[in-house]
């Protein structure tokens, strides 16, 4: 599947904090929804303030707004499992901000696991 | 990535810290001053599933990924403090599994004591909290045995104050088991990983007592060549323990009143306080509010350290625990001793179960252990208990025996004089009279006026009591002494009565 394919009709939900990608799936109180128009552009772009943490909503919204891919940080295995049975794909354990995650994604270079923050140590980069 | 890190001046020769980190099979993590993971050791590594290459420079909440990141992280309740902070959590691995964690965050003071970054502990407590759970079954907390509805009621009380961190005054008689409810309520409490400092106020003097608890400075007073910490520092992150809190001298409740308002200890001779992070659970077993009374006790201290209250009813209020605690510890020294003992025999029971125990738990346990170890039969008979308490059964009984006949002789005086039918050597004037014909009675010690000498002997008086009160019908004698009438005709035979 190309590019092209791959992101039309295509709905991605970052779990956030702030600009950050939440540490916790299971404890992001908000989610930024991404949907791509026939076009390959971006037509809209949503974030979802959730009333409270909980992986069970945050799951059923996933459901719901029928997202296929899902970026976030850490997950349970339970979770993961259970939103890969519904078919979608799940790029975890990502660290950084949640635009550069979602544009890495767009180029289609963005893998599980990857960081994408600076790294310093005592104010110096390393 | 720090290649080589070592460690100077400790030992004659320098030291490969990152190798003797490796070594400790605690999680590790070294922060800087921006919680940016500088190190962590192999046991973290183990734990997490990640290698510290990976994360080096990355801020801590996306390497560790628990709970207490996002709520409340270790280092903001810190703060400027420079204490550590212990607090549990859990984490989510590489491999997506969610597990229990302690957290234990502390600063790194360089030599001129400001922050130069963080060390912090993980601990994987997935097996303790997993025999937390099983603790909480079968009538019991932690150690604590009952099923009476008054243990209950603590049982269900005891977790929720556990958790919060107010402080806690335990009452009750001496043996109730006032010491193991202050260490439950520690074990259950966020303060676990602490430790638990216990100090007697009735043990000590007052002078030492008060560098007891609160510490000194060198020179504060004769005789005070080193510092000493005080059990308030000691206890700093974890529960400090006042037992027999009604002894403590009133000029030592004036401190500890000023400790519970600010939370600073000043060390007897200093004048540097110290901001000591501890829980108070306290204990006694008299009668504050008496002594508030008397003035022996300050009302202030009483309000502050009675903020929850936990009251242990004594044994003989603990409707069907007496067997519940014979059995357990029965079967732990059993255990522990390695004897073979089936039971108790019918016999040793009865006499334990209405034994009046004043030193309540505490006794319970000692003739338990006593019996246990003299016992070389199969069962614990009588004569394996210890003297006095068949000293008291017998006062008892005597006593019960003596109001009975005073009661039946009133009632068969009565009957006497309303029936000419009752037979008349049960009407007789003496309490003895109905064992002194041919029933082949004769010869016990009742008959003879004197005081029956074994267990036996007074059983044997018990029943003929019952069966006189019965009128010989032994399924109401059965009834008067609450046993089965199998069982009595069993005893019957035992004593050769002829019924």
């Amino acid at each position: 599947m190309n590019q092209a394919a791959r992101i039309m009709f295509h709905k991605v939900a970052i779990p956030i904090k702030k600009d950050r990608i939440a540490s916790r799936f299971d404890l992001a109180a908000e989610v930024a929804i991404i949907e791509f128009s026939e076009e390959l552009k971006v037509k809209n772009k949503k974030i979802i303030v959730l009333p409270g943490s909980s992986p069970d909503d945050l799951s059923h919204l996933i459901l719901s707004e029928n997202i296929n891919t899902l970026i976030c940080g850490a997950i349970e295995e339970e979770y993961f499992q259970f939103l890969r049975w519904k078919k979608i794909v799940i790029l975890d354990s990502v660290v950084g901000g949640w635009g550069e995650a979602f544009d890495r994604w767009q180029k289609a270079i963005l893998r599980p696991g990857d960081i994408l923050c600076e790294r310093t140590v005592e104010g110096r980069t390393v | 990535m720090p290649s080589a890190v070592q460690i100077a001046s400790l030992f004659r020769k320098p030291l490969d810290f990152l190798n003797l980190v490796d070594e400790i099979p605690l999680g590790i993590i070294f922060l800087d001053q921006d919680l940016r993971v500088v190190h962590f050791n192999k046991a973290f590594e183990a734990l997490s599933g990640t290698r510290p290459e990976k994360f080096h420079g990355v801020e801590c909440c996306y390497l560790l990924r628990g709970a207490a990141c996002v709520d409340n992280c270790p280092v903001m309740i810190m703060g400027s403090n420079k204490r550590s902070v212990s607090c549990k959590s859990d984490m989510i691995t590489m491999e997506r599994q969610k597990i229990p964690i302690r957290i234990t965050t502390a600063p790194v003071l360089d030599s001129e004591g400001s922050i130069s970054g963080y060390i912090e502990t993980i601990q994987d407590i997935r097996t303790t909290e997993q025999l937390d759970g099983l603790k909480s079954t079968a009538f019991s907390f932690a150690n604590i045995v009952g099923r009476s509805p008054q243990m209950e009621k603590i049982f269900q009380t005891l977790p929720l104050l556990a958790q919060t961190d107010t402080s806690i005054l335990i009452t009750g008689e001496t043996g109730t088991g006032k010491d193991l409810v202050a260490e439950a309520i520690h074990q259950a409490s966020e303060r676990e990983a602490g430790p638990f400092v216990k100090i007697n106020c009735g043990a000590l003097p007052e002078t030492l007592l008060e560098s007891e608890i609160f510490g000194h400075e060198k020179g504060a007073f004769t005789g005070a060549v080193g510092s000493k910490p005080g059990r308030f520092r000691l206890a700093h992150n974890g529960t400090i323990f006042l037992t027999e809190i009604g002894d403590l001298p009133l000029s030592l409740q004036v401190k500890l009143l000023t400790f519970l308002d600010d939370r600073i200890i000043y060390p007897l001779g200093s004048t540097r306080g110290f901001n000591a992070n501890v829980r108070i659970v306290a204990a006694t077993n008299r009668n504050l509010e008496d002594m508030v009374k008397e003035g022996t006790f300050r009302k202030d201290l009483l309000f502050r350290l009675n903020v929850a209250r936990i009251h242990l009813p004594p044994l003989r209020e603990r409707e069907g625990d007496i067997r519940l605690l014979l059995d357990h510890f029965f079967n732990y020294y059993r255990t522990k001793l390695g004897k073979s003992i089936r039971d108790f025999s019918k016999d040793s029971l009865s006499i334990l179960l209405n034994y009046n125990y004043e030193g309540n738990i505490r006794e319970l346990k000692n003739v338990v252990e006593y019996a246990v170890n003299v016992t070389s039969s199969s069962a614990i008979e009588p004569a394996s208990l210890p003297s006095y308490i068949m000293e008291s059964v017998k006062d008892t009984l005597l006593s019960a025996s003596r109001q009975f006949h005073k009661h039946d002789m009133g009632n068969r005086h009565n009957a006497a004089e309303g029936s000419s039918s009752f037979p008349q050597k049960h009407a007789g004037g003496s309490g003895h009279s109905y064992a002194g014909s041919d029933d082949g009675l004769n010869d016990t010690a009742a008959d003879s006026g004197l005081s029956p000498q074994t267990w036996p002997e007074i059983q044997r008086k018990m029943i003929l009591d019952a069966l006189i009160q019965a009128k010989g019908k032994k399924n109401d004698a059965a009834k008067i002494l609450g046993w089965g009438r199998s069982t009595l005709w069993r005893k019957i035979k035992k004593y050769h009565i002829q019924a």
